[in-house]
């Protein structure tokens, strides 16, 4: 193919004459000649239909932004929805640090040439091991609900078995993908999942059921701190001190955001814990802001089960120099294809470069700080919307940033509900009523440090008018 | 890291002139009428070479004259000869050499499969060694790829030993020349010797240092002994691969022979053809083999313990093949060899054959017969 | 030939941040919470049995101390500020148009739970995007859920399970059959999700012959994966028939798009026979690779197999779009949500921008280049073309060994690619496992890079083998001009001594600031 009237401001080699200069250089009369392994019948037949090509830059971001404007955001509008991704604050220097050019285009290089990238991750592990107090932090994988998918299955490779305990009032989209890493019943090695009662009064994990569970085939317990529907679990060192009595390993879901005021899950027996990255700092994306962080002790045992990357601290060929480089990289798909631990690949490590400025600028205060704040408007949201009529909190004063609030009363479903805020300019809370959870006509309300109380006033006020 | 060379001045003479190996004065005395040049001297000197560019000066014992010191004269290494009792021209001389050596020695060979069984014979508990391929015969595990590689090898022992690998089990493998001469080419393991490997010392994410792949290999011999069908003779070895099996049944394998199994009990240990003849009756029969390095022989054919009969009864259907990726990646050619000495046998065992390199991963490998091809390669191959 | 141009890395000493930094320093405050709210929170709306007592051990640094800190951090990593031509990667341009773009609050601050009436316009780019695909491949229906191209790979094993479970036959289709030239996500996926992996070797041709698939393939057969061309370069011409006998066998047949870069718009993985293929929206697609994602791998397969896939689809109901979740035999989700969607914004922007006239362009060029520069590197003594019996031109990349010149010096490809980064190119990719030839490396050119870009590139290839003959310690001890030295390898696999967080380094090694030594 001859190259066009004009190169493509993506392609030097598309200016006039290079092409011909090259071919001529490597000894073909023509492009179609370095082809000559490709069998003619193999080409394909049907014509190429792609739509118009946007040229010029000019075009090509017209058409971006009027197709984006066509989407309605939660700047514009007051949103309460969270369950997997929340809005929270991304401060500007996050922006600018994951917007650097050399951030975001770097592939795989030497440990010296991507050094500065690899202190970050370094940086990112150190941080948010400070937070959970473990020692052992992994570069994130692709989500909440693919890191909770390897920790099961490492912990069902550290005790040979094959059973999994969780929460019956869990995500059914993180759910949705923890079942598929544990494997359909007619594989060999799949994992049989098995829910935990809640308590109806708390919406916390039964501990009777715990125990009634636990036996000698059980690989581990997974609980989340908050849960799935925002209660936090009082019992969690009593859930890991029986899942050890049982010789299972206690896995615990922990919301970052909320790591300033709850306590560490190293501080409580967790033995693997997993968790989301998008509230460190990473913008909801329409969902394509996630990633799953994996923790553990550090102990070899743990160590040698991990799926990923694992960034160390390393000596240098000058003394007292320090370097980063990759912990039992063999252990990897990368290094053992089919042998090695589940698999990995390109993932979301951008995202712990987020996560790694957002921590440093927020510091031990700024957790605190955060943390305490949105607990609070939580709390100011739920006693408002517990004052209109019909309107109940399910479980009062036991969360972080979500809990679940009761429309039954109003006689009106939630989408209808929902529907009607929309129309304000709010998102209400995500309708949980079809996940089978039993909690009738419920949403899921989130409430950040992005609410003000004037914020919840208006949402309060949206609702009684919807309501009346 | 000391070095200790020996060198055999005779090895590979065989294989220019068109003969198999170069066991015995015969056929040195041939092999110099019909006009070979010794070649593992000049070899030799072409790995400490590269030695002496990167490390001046660095330790080396040699044994004396034309088994050794010869060659690295002028070299600039500090070189110091061993003090060994007069030469006999044999096999004894290579042992004397090494049994020389100061301990924490790493006796470096150049010769063949026969020089390393004669320097593993001679080598104290715990000693390593490393050969500089110069045979005709070259099945064991303890060779360096090149004389260079050898030297470079050395070169990285001195001054940056994170860049090399050791291994415990590397194996001395040998062929019956005068089998092999007469178009037959039996491999057989004499020993497992601790040997060091170059790595590659790989930074990247993908593409880093070797797993070890003993974990591997264990996994599917744990499988492949959950599996073992009711009733069937497993006939098992020799080898350390085909030995994981008997080792997942809780059972210590006879690595140099051959042991058998039988609804997960041990009914032979290093079993002769003729107890696994009675043993198998008239009942299912299935051979346990592993693969020779480099040529990729199955270990176990052509051995005198498993004859042509029960290998016909096993049939190509009745293989049951382990070895690790790195072995099948390293063979001179996508091929596994077999020598059964029927060459219709063989025939019938030819095609594709699943190669068990783990637990629940396979390698398909052309199974190829006709001993005489792989045979005549041997001999390009020096 | 020309000499390569100096170049220094920045070298900022740049202290781990968790020694930055003095006690009370603020970097993000935030607000207090009104009194209303202060006053129905209470003292501590924590429980007390999980409230946090300790302080966790952060920085305390200010906001232009992260900002200067990671900015320092961004300038000691090379990215693609040098020449790369990092094979199997296809490095391309990253459009800032798309980029900025994504960074849209109207993309950025949405939530995937909003309902779909506000989510038109994002939704008519992944619409128009699954169809753009749908054009190049042939294939008949594409999802996005997949964050990479081995989340892809794992995203047709599951697949495959519903597949074979619905029709009541997974306990029998146990394996997949691939190729040891595979990318390892192939196996390793397959593997994981619960299948026998059963391996072709290459054969003399430098691909797996079709009598190897044949023993291979049976009753027992869920799927076949494989790549075409491979990472050598080397086209299957069997392909066709490949596909056929896979088929035959009754196992569904997935095609690995990972080096589509060179066939775009030549080939048409549906009229090859093939049941499904992945593209790297990262990769092919323009979208950045951001050091290791947030990738997308894009999935695509017949109107027989969507059944399966994971949900939610995006569906066009007349001009409205809208989410589709009722997929009653989906096998499920591999990743929460819908995908990375700004990555698939940007990929659309990629595709807009090149047309189908650009797309075929950009492969034809990348083919060139890398003939071109498998010409010029085939002059420069001890480099060696992989199966070098083979002589056919190559396609978009070719591997390489450095066997000869390591044979010869000692220095390998690790040595080189430490090395490369002293002349301000980016170190080349070596190859995946396994290596298949010793001492690896695979160029890949694409369309980018021009053709100085190219000699540059190899101009520094060509000064480091001679460096490797005539100073072989620069090479080994490299590289020297970066911002730390040859990082030493021993702690890596050492558990006394490694240490992926701060806390379990000052546990093992003791000591703060001064663990850091002179640096």
């Amino acid at each position: 193919m001859p190259a066009p009237a004009r190169a493509h401001p993506w392609m030097a080699i598309s200016a006039p004459g290079v092409i011909e200069e090259m071919l001529a250089e490597v000894g073909a009369r023509r492009v179609s000649d370095l082809f000559e392994q490709v069998p003619p019948d193999h080409y394909r037949k049907a014509p190429l239909d792609l739509p118009p090509a946007l040229s010029s830059e000019i075009e090509l971001k017209r058409e971006l932004a009027a197709r984006l404007k066509r989407n309605e955001d939660c700047e514009r509008n007051l949103s309460f929805l969270g369950a997997g991704v929340w809005q929270h604050h991304v401060p500007a220097v996050v922006d600018e640090i994951v917007g650097r050019t050399e951030f975001l285009t770097n592939v795989w290089g030497s440990y010296q040439s991507d050094h500065g990238r690899n202190q970050a991750w370094f940086e990112f592990q150190s941080q948010l091991g400070a937070l959970l107090n473990l020692d052992v932090v992994q570069l994130p994988v692709y989500s909440w609900g693919a890191a909770t998918g390897h920790a099961i299955r490492m912990a069902a490779r550290l005790t040979g078995r094959r059973k999994v305990l969780l929460p019956a009032l869990s995500d059914p989209e993180r759910m949705a993908v923890i079942r598929t890493y544990c494997e359909p019943p007619e594989m060999a090695s799949h994992i049989e999942i098995v829910a935990v009662a809640a308590d109806p009064a708390t919406g916390r994990i039964d501990l009777g059921d715990l125990r009634a569970r636990l036996g000698p085939e059980v690989a581990a317990v997974y609980f989340e701190n908050p849960a799935y529907l925002g209660t936090i679990e009082t019992g969690a060192a009593e859930i890991a001190r029986l899942a050890r009595a049982a010789g299972a390993e206690t896995i615990v879901g922990v919301d970052p955001a909320s790591l300033g005021v709850l306590m560490a899950p190293g501080d409580y027996g967790a033995d693997i814990v997993t968790g989301p990255m998008q509230p460190l700092g990473v913008h909801m994306n329409c969902g394509g802001g996630v990633g799953g962080f994996i923790a553990s002790r550090d102990e070899e045992r743990y160590v040698r089960q991990f799926n990923g990357f694992l960034v160390s601290i390393a000596e240098t060929r000058e003394p007292g120099q320090w370097g980063f480089g990759l912990a039992t990289p063999h252990q990897n798909s990368y290094g053992s294809r089919e042998h090695g631990r589940d698999w990995t690949g390109n993932s979301t490590y951008l995202w712990a470069i987020a996560g790694a400025v957002y921590m440093s600028l927020l510091g031990p205060e700024g957790f605190r700080e955060l943390g305490a704040l949105i607990a609070a408007r939580a709390r100011y949201a739920q006693s408002l919307l517990a004052g209109v009529p019909g309107v109940r909190i399910v479980w009062p004063a036991t969360g972080f940033k979500e809990f679940v609030v009761n429309f039954d009363a109003t006689g009106r479903s939630v989408a209808e509900i929902n529907d009607a805020l929309r129309d304000r300019g709010i998102f209400g809370g995500k309708d949980v009523s079809d996940e089978g959870l039993g909690l009738g006509q419920s949403a899921l309300w989130c409430v950040t440090e992005v609410h003000t109380a004037a914020d919840i006033r208006r949402a309060v006020t949206a609702l009684r008018e919807v309501l009346q | 890291m000391r070095f200790g060379l020996v060198v055999n001045p005779v090895a590979g003479l065989g294989g220019a002139v068109g003969l198999k190996g170069t066991d015995g004065p015969d056929t040195v005395a041939e092999a110099l009428r019909r006009g070979a040049t010794p070649q593992a001297g000049p070899r030799a000197r072409r790995a400490f070479a590269i030695l002496a560019r990167s490390r001046p000066g660095a330790e080396v014992t040699a044994a004396p004259g034309a088994l050794g010191a010869a060659w690295l004269a002028g070299l600039g290494l500090d070189l110091r000869v061993l003090d060994l009792p007069p030469l006999s021209g044999t096999a004894r001389d290579t042992r004397l050499a090494v049994a020389a050596m100061a301990p924490g020695t790493l006796a470096v060979f150049a010769g063949g499969d026969g020089t390393a069984r004669d320097v593993a014979a001679a080598l104290p508990a715990g000693g390593a060694m490393l050969g500089i391929p110069c045979g005709v015969k070259m099945h064991s595990g303890v060779f360096a790829l090149s004389p260079e590689a050898a030297g470079h090898l050395l070169a990285d022992l001195v001054s940056a030993p994170a860049r090399v690998a050791w291994t415990d089990e590397a194996e001395v493998m040998d062929i019956d020349e005068a089998q092999l001469r007469a178009g037959r080419i039996a491999p057989r393991l004499f020993g497992l010797v601790r040997a060091p490997r170059g790595r590659g010392l790989v930074q990247a994410a993908k593409g880093m240092l070797r797993r070890d792949e003993g974990a591997a290999l264990a996994a599917a011999a744990a499988e492949i002994a959950a599996a073992m069908a009711p009733g069937t003779l497993y006939v098992i070895g020799p080898g350390t691969s085909a030995g994981a099996v008997v080792r997942a049944l809780g059972q210590q394998p006879t690595i140099l022979g051959v042991d058998a199994v039988r609804d997960g009990r041990l009914v032979a240990r290093d079993a002769r053809a003729a107890d696994l003849d009675r043993l198998a009756g008239d009942g299912p029969v299935r051979l346990v083999l592993g693969v020779t390095g480099q040529q990729g022989f199955l270990l176990g054919r052509g051995n005198q313990q498993i004859g042509p009969g029960l290998i016909a009864r096993a049939g190509r259907e009745g293989l049951v093949v382990l070895a690790t990726e790195d072995k099948l990646r390293a063979l001179a050619e996508p091929r596994l060899w077999v020598d059964t000495g029927d060459p219709a046998l063989d025939a019938r065992l030819g095609g594709y054959v699943r190669v068990h390199t783990g637990a629940g991963r396979e390698m398909m490998m052309r199974i190829a017969s006709g001993a005489e091809a792989a045979a005549s390669r041997l001999t390009e191959a020096s | 030939m020309t000499e390569p141009k100096e170049f220094h890395a920045a070298r900022w000493n740049e202290p781990v941040v968790m020694e930055m930094g003095r006690p009370g320093a603020r970097g993000q405050l935030f607000p207090a919470p009104e009194p209303e709210v202060a006053a129905a929170a209470g003292p501590d709306p924590i429980p007390a049995a999980m409230r946090r007592r300790d302080r966790p051990v952060l920085p305390e640094i200010t906001e232009f101390e992260a900002q200067r800190h990671y900015l320092h951090l961004s300038q000691m990593t090379l990215g693609m500020m040098g020449v790369s031509l990092f094979g199997t990667c296809t490095m391309k341009y990253n459009s800032k148009t798309a980029e900025f773009a994504a960074n849209r609050p109207e993309l950025a601050e949405v939530h995937p739970y909003q309902h779909p009436d506000t989510l038109q316009g994002v939704l008519s780019i992944i619409h128009e995007f699954d169809l753009i695909l749908r054009a190049l491949s042939g294939m008949d229906r594409f999802v996005f859920q997949a964050g990479g191209g081995a989340d892809a790979a794992y995203t047709m094993a599951a697949v495959a399970r519903a597949y074979w479970a619905d029709r009541g036959m997974l306990h029998q289709r146990t394996e997949m059959v691939t190729s040891v030239q595979a990318h390892p996500c192939n196996p390793a996926t397959a593997a994981a999700a619960g299948f026998r992996v059963v391996n072709l070797p290459l054969e003399e041709n430098g691909y797996p012959s079709l009598e190897a698939l044949k023993a291979a393939v049976s009753e027992r057969t869920a799927l076949v994966m494989i790549n075409n061309p491979d990472d050598m370069g080397i086209y299957n011409p069997e392909i066709r028939e490949w596909v056929r006998v896979a088929r035959a066998a009754g196992a569904l047949a997935f095609y690995d798009h990972a080096n589509f870069n060179g066939v775009m718009g030549r080939l048409s993985a549906r009229e090859l026979g093939f049941d499904a293929c992945m593209f790297m929206l990262h990769k092919t697609f323009g979208a950045p690779k951001a050091g290791g994602g947030p990738a997308v791998g894009a999935y695509g397969c017949t109107e027989a197999l969507a059944p399966y896939l994971p949900a939610p689809l995006v569906v066009e109901d007349g001009r409205r779009f809208r989410l589709d979740h009722d997929r009653p035999k989906s096998c499920g989700k591999v990743r929460e949500f819908w995908g990375n969607v700004p990555q698939v914004v940007k990929a659309w922007a990629w595709a807009r921008a090149m047309g189908a006239e650009g797309i075929r362009l950009a492969s034809d060029i990348s083919v060139v280049a890398n003939n071109y520069m498998d010409k010029k590197l085939g002059e420069i003594p001890g480099l060696q073309r992989s199966h070098d019996n083979i002589a056919v031109r190559r396609m978009e990349m070719t591997r390489w060994s450095l066997g000869p010149l390591k044979e010869e010096t000692g220095i390998g490809t690790v040595d080189f690619a430490n090395r490369m980064a002293d002349y301000g190119i980016d170190p080349w990719w070596m190859s995946h496992e396994p290596w298949i030839v010793p001492e690896p490396f695979t160029p890949e050119a694409g369309e980018l890079w021009s053709k100085e870009d190219i000699d540059s590139w190899i101009d520094v290839v060509a000064r480091i083998a001679r460096e490797a003959r005539e100073c072989p310690e620069v090479v080994r001890t490299a590289p020297h001009n970066q911002p730390v030295a040859q990082v030493r390898g021993e702690v890596f696999d050492d558990p006394a001594r490694w240490a992926m967080t701060w806390r379990a380094h000052l546990r093992k090694r003791g000591g703060g600031a001064s663990a850091r030594g002179a640096a």
